[in-house]
């Protein structure tokens, strides 16, 4: 197995070059740059500038350089947090992304089990149809309006929790951008698991398990929920990526200092590093959780084997 | 189970016509009460989207000063109790001093004096304002300081408020439903065409070219959603219908993923092969065979892929991105509202209710036609 | 032994199934019963409703059915009993067997595990115990390296394994009744003999009770002591198997005995001119490997040869993975495949789509699955007529559509279906329609993979005249691929047996079927033909 992983990170090593590169190159052929302000900066400062960031040297000697210090892990110093690196500023938000998004991730696989299971045991009731009806409103409402309105309602109107702020990542802070995040995520896992335990309750084996006498409960969670699990398991690979790396809207409008932000500042700044920084770790994210799935994968379901 | 299956696949036939297997969807879908109520909700989206902006009472770029941030009510505004203190205070801005006001049904009438002699074309400062119109001295005392002036009060409905800027916020809806609407079908329609193209051309020829071709989806993927739309905007500028051919052609890459799984488990399939047998050319089968079965999951997929794009439009305008001013999208709403949410709820709540509603209506008319035609689910 | 005494006993039972196009009675009344330690088949054609029986006894009726009527076991009421209740009876007393071993098992875990379930729920086995009990198990039910396969997961069984992993898990709690719902179906032939050694072993040895659920009337002749002949949700006759078979008094009964195929096919004379000559044919299948996985071959058919002259019909048979099937289709060119193929002086193999095309209309196919190989969204006439389009490209619509209307006056259709879409008939008809859409085009070969094996045997018997008489009308020539021996002795006069990709004996039919030489295929006929004698020899064996 360990073999098996370091073929498969090895592997990953192509992909992410490629991003880089073509992160790269669509950066920079992008009109604009990041020292142009509503007020145009004086010929002479930004000449300054742009010897300091390597930005007046031709493009493919900035990507050798690029790769340079990436190879040493270097992501390079920030165009407009002119006090900070990238590491610093993705050391400084990433720990509190990632907190977010795996509380979410937590409660949205909680939440969403049981409910996608008690829908598909009540199959055609209307418990059933509750969560459904449940489950399309939590896909459909977008968090941009959802993040707004707890916001509102809770912080505001109610004045029960704050209405934003990190506040040192305090558990009061944290309930209503954890609720925003997990909400499509409890939505999409409650529909899965119960689409693939139908179809698990209705599968031949399960037929046996209930010919054989063996209890309910065990037919449920030995035989049918394993096999409903597994599309589950695909589908959390790209959305944990997703989540542990940030979400723009949740930390804009709870006003947290996570790393999603950076990456869409960083873009319309033309912040070239911090876009970097940001679609890197992204992309580390994917690959890594990409191969965690696959591991999880195998781990349920002994006809997949990893060669 | 396999007894019943063979009984229940043969309803008695009658008649030569055969019910095909569209046909039968048809029917399947008309018995769904929630994707039935859900697209009599998208009928009035489109329609509202097509004419609503013409029947509107205001026009979405129209500023009324003397209404900024009114909350939402049928009531129409002014109410009556302020309209005598807007017309003191415009007949003080006027430079007269209003002695008797009266107003009777919708005319207003005004007896004002002034130190000087009256210029007659104070009328116009009423007229300047939302309140009132076609104003005219009815007589004018013959030193002419003291005028007896009648006016039309306007009285308007905002039975969704106006925003920051005065705008009606109905109004606004209705034009960013138009909006919505026409970069969720502009959006599909090029993802719908690159996506189809693309996975049948790598499903069908399959091997090393499928591979290669796969391998490019994998990296593209791999790219954060984002980080494309924003680069996307920052080329265009902002276009907004540039944009959204753009974002179709990012977009493409499920419906590839789709479109190829389809063809690779059609072309195993032993109807393929009997074509093959027959000699029939590779676009023969294509035409024949592969598209017409593919298209069951292409238009459920299609139905879902419409609100993921409204909702991404949304998104950049959420952030900032999207149309620009004073065109304005669902998104641009929301982002308004949430900025204002405290002083003024219903600039939040309209529009998320507009957005969700239709969103609401698409997922579940995509649920419906799934159900329909791949009627396994049930 | 008390053979008198009733054990299961079903009253005027009804199955009624809820569907969309309104409700669906599987089950009309039926009455049935198994006394301790006999063997009772139900025999019936699909959509007889002889499963659905079961189903409802044992209350694994689908979420849509619903039972009425009576089914007790030892006096307890099985229909309607709470769960918990019946869940000590099923598994424990009442234990059964189905058609599908490949998907009747749990695949995400071991054998051992699914077998010490029901020992640890019914009997309150330890796990230790347990195992130790399913080990047993598995060798009572003769599996190689039982211990070994203990830690075994399903899939990586062959079909017949499965079949017995499932019988040992029904033998677990010594039950007293065990239902068998088709359980050798979806095996090979040789494999059902072994099967059902296996249980009338079994049965001699723990005594318990089968019921036993089939459409094959030569395993109730073999295997049962009486029978119950089913038709669409009712019992038509019952009775011993001597009775049922030596004098049936039903028309439905004496039409299931009459429906093994009849006929022989005289062979052609020497003279006639070979049409289609195929020399050492290979096909290899190429595993693709992964970035770091090397890919493997895979040798499906090796080296066949075969001459195919005017008028002639040559059977191929063999069991599953013999490779018949790809062979066919590589004769076709179906797929890429090694060797010479010659069709009337001219070498077809390795012709591309295109130099391929002129050929096509003479060499034609019909596939086994009636439906599958019709595509659901065409209307019958635009499915028959569409080789018309590739070869006749100058017909008018008019045209193509008369011809669609004769050839299916041909294979006994009404002309007024051309306008209806596929999955509005039976597999019957599906399989006449794809006939026809091979005669249309007058070819001079077809190629039939196993067409009649997806049927029942009254309908098989139907294709098989049709086959015969367009044969005949049309001067055609077969190549006919089955698994079927009795089908194929009836319409071939030269027969190929193949097995893993080689062949193995061919010869003149009868010359095969009745002194075959090769060990193989006198096996394979003893255990399609006399399954009886198989069974009562396996038995002595034993014993």
């Amino acid at each position: 197995m360990l073999g098996y992983v370091v073929r498969r990170l090895l592997g990953a090593i192509p992909t992410l070059f490629l991003v880089v590169t073509a992160s790269f190159f669509l950066m920079r052929v992008a009109p604009g740059g990041p020292f142009d302000r509503e007020r145009a900066l004086e010929a002479k400062v930004l000449e300054n500038l742009n010897r300091v960031f390597h930005l007046d040297k031709p493009l493919w000697e900035q990507y050798l350089r690029y790769l340079g210090n990436l190879a040493r892990g270097d992501l390079g110093p920030s165009f407009i947090y002119r006090d900070f690196s990238v590491q610093e500023l993705l050391a400084s938000g990433l720990p509190i992304s990632m907190q977010l998004g795996g509380l979410a991730l937590l409660v949205a696989l909680v939440f969403g089990c049981v409910l996608g299971c008690i829908a598909a045991l009540r199959q055609n009731s209307w418990v059933d149809y509750g969560v459904v009806a449940v489950a399309t409103f939590g896909i459909t409402v977008p968090n941009f309006v959802v993040a707004p309105l707890l916001s509102l309602v809770f912080g505001v109107w109610l004045a029960m929790l704050p209405a934003g702020g990190w506040g040192g990542g305090s558990p009061a802070n944290l309930v209503l951008p954890v609720i925003t995040l997990a909400l499509p995520q409890i939505a999409i896992v409650a529909r899965l698991i119960r689409g693939s335990m139908i179809e698990a309750l209705r599968s031949d084996h399960v037929r046996t398990a209930r010919a054989y006498g063996l209890p309910a409960r065990m037919i449920v969670i030995v035989h049918a929920l394993r096999a409903a699990c597994l599309p589950v398991v695909s589908y959390l690979g790209p959305a944990a990526a997703a989540l542990l790396t940030g979400s723009v809207v949740v930390e804009t409008i709870f006003g947290l200092p996570g790393i999603g932000r950076y990456f869409v500042q960083g873009a319309l700044n033309r912040d070239y590093t911090l876009v970097m920084g940001t679609v890197i770790i992204i992309a580390v994210f994917v690959v890594v959780f990409n191969l965690i799935v696959d591991l999880l994968y195998a781990l349920l379901d002994p006809r997949v084997r990893y060669d | 189970m396999t007894d019943l299956a063979t009984n229940v696949s043969q309803p008695p036939a009658a008649g030569a016509a055969g019910r095909s297997l569209w046909a039968t969807a048809l029917m399947r879908l008309r018995r769904n009460k929630a994707a039935m109520a859900s697209l009599v909700i998208l009928l009035v989206y489109i329609f509202a989207g097509i004419f609503g902006p013409m029947l509107a009472p205001h026009d979405y770029a129209r500023v009324y000063p003397d209404f900024v941030k009114v909350p939402a009510s049928l009531e129409p505004y002014p109410r009556m109790d302020a309209v005598l203190p807007a017309a003191e205070s415009t007949a003080r801005r006027a430079r007269l001093e209003a002695r008797n006001i009266e107003l009777d049904g919708n005319t207003l009438r005004l007896e004002a004096t002034s130190r000087r002699e009256i210029d007659p074309r104070v009328t116009r400062y009423f007229d300047r304002s939302d309140l009132f119109s076609n104003t005219h001295i009815v007589e004018r005392s013959a030193d002419g300081r003291s005028v007896l002036l009648e006016s039309q009060v306007e009285r308007y409905r905002f039975i969704f408020g106006t925003d920051a800027n005065g705008r009606d916020l109905f109004a606004r809806i209705l034009i960013s439903i138009r909006i919505s609407l026409m970069i969720g079908a502009l959006a599909t329609g090029v993802a719908l065409v690159i996506g189809v193209a693309y996975g049948a051309t790598a499903g069908f020829l399959g091997g090393r070219i499928d591979n290669m071709m796969m391998r490019v989806v994998d990296i593209l993927y791999a790219l954060p959603f984002t980080f494309f739309a924003i680069l996307l905007v920052v080329f265009f500028g902002r276009n907004v219908v540039l944009m959204f051919i753009a974002v179709g052609a990012v977009e493409w890459l499920d419906m590839a993923r789709i479109v190829r799984g389809q063809t690779i488990s059609l072309r195993r399939r032993e109807f393929v092969q009997a074509a093959e047998a027959l000699g029939v050319s590779a676009g023969g089968i294509l035409r024949r065979h592969i598209i017409p079965n593919t298209l069951g999951p292409v238009i459920i997929y299609m139905t879902l892929l419409i609100p993921k794009v409204i909702l991404l439009e949304s998104f950049l305008s959420f952030l900032g991105l999207g149309v620009q001013e004073p065109l304005t999208s669902l998104g641009v709403l929301i982002s308004e509202g949430a900025r204002n949410m405290r002083a003024a709820p219903y600039m939040l709540l309209y529009p998320s209710l507009a957005l969700t509603l239709l969103l609401f209506a698409l997922n579940f008319l995509g649920d419906g036609l799934r159900d329909a035609l791949d009627p396994k689910d049930r | 032994m008390k053979k008198t005494e009733t054990i299961f006993d079903i009253r005027d039972i009804r199955v009624t199934f809820d569907t969309p196009d309104g409700e669906v009675e599987a089950v009309r009344g039926v009455n049935m019963h198994v006394n301790a330690g006999e063997t009772v088949a139900v025999v019936g054609e699909s959509g007889s409703g002889k499963s659905q029986i079961m189903m409802a006894a044992m209350g694994l009726l689908a979420a849509n059915g619903r039972a009425e009527g009576s089914a007790t076991y030892r006096g307890q009421e099985l229909i309607g009993l709470p769960r918990d209740r019946l869940n000590r009876i099923r598994g424990a007393r009442i234990t059964m067997i189905f058609q599908e071993p490949m998907t009747s098992l749990d695949p995400l875990y071991t054998i051992g595990r699914q077998i010490s379930e029901p020992l640890m729920v019914h009997g309150g086995l330890s796990a230790s115990a347990a195992r130790a009990r399913a080990l047993q198990l598995l060798e009572l039910v003769h599996i190689p390296e039982p211990e070994r396969r203990l830690k075994s997961y399903p899939h990586e069984l062959s079909g017949g394994q499965r079949q017995r992993v499932m019988i040992a898990m029904a033998l677990a709690n010594n039950p007293d009744l065990l239902i068998a719902d088709e359980p050798t179906t979806a095996l090979d032939v040789t494999i059902q003999a072994e099967i059902l050694g296996l249980l009338a072993e079994l049965q001699r040895k723990l005594g318990m009770a089968i019921l036993f659920i089939t459409h094959d009337l030569a395993i109730v002749e073999a295997f049962a002591d009486r029978v119950y002949v089913m038709q669409h949700g009712r019992v038509v006759e019952e009775g011993t198997t001597r009775e049922i078979f030596t004098r049936p008094t039903k028309d439905y009964t004496r039409m299931l005995l009459a429906a093994e195929p009849e006929g022989r096919k005289p062979p052609v004379p020497e003279s006639a001119p070979i049409l289609l000559d195929a020399n050492r044919v290979s096909v290899t299948f190429q595993a693709k490997g992964g970035l770091f996985s090397p890919g493997f071959e895979l040798k499906a058919v090796r080296e066949v040869t075969l001459s195919l002259r005017a008028g002639q019909t040559v059977g191929i048979v063999g069991e599953s993975g013999s490779g018949k099937s790809t062979f066919g289709r590589a004769l076709l060119q179906l797929l890429p495949c090694e060797g010479r193929v010659v069709y009337q002086g001219t070498p077809i193999h390795g012709l591309g789509r295109a130099a391929m095309r002129p050929y096509r209309r003479n060499l034609q196919m019909v596939f086994q699955d009636p439906y599958g190989s019709l595509s659901p969204r065409m209307t019958v006439g635009e499915i028959i007529t569409e080789g018309l389009l590739v070869h006749e490209p100058q017909l008018s619509a008019r045209e193509r559509a008369q011809a669609a209307t004769e050839a299916l006056k041909e294979v006994g259709l009404d002309p007024a279906m051309r306008n209806r879409f596929p999955h509005e008939f039976s597999g019957g008809q599906r399989q006449r329609i794809a006939i026809a859409r091979a005669v249309v085009l007058k070819p001079t070969v077809i190629v039939l993979d196993e067409p009649t094996s997806a049927l029942d045997r009254s309908v098989q018997k139907q294709i098989i005249a049709l086959l015969r008489r367009i044969q005949d009308a049309y001067d055609l020539s077969f190549i006919f691929i089955s698994h079927d021996l009795a089908v194929v002795r009836a319409l071939a006069d030269y027969t190929i047996v193949m097995k893993a990709g080689q062949v193995v004996e061919e010869g003149a039919t009868d010359e095969v079927f009745e002194r075959p030489k090769s060990a193989y295929t006198r096996n394979l006929m003893e255990a399609a033909f006399n399954l009886k004698q198989v069974l009562s020899r396996q038995a002595e064996a034993r014993a």
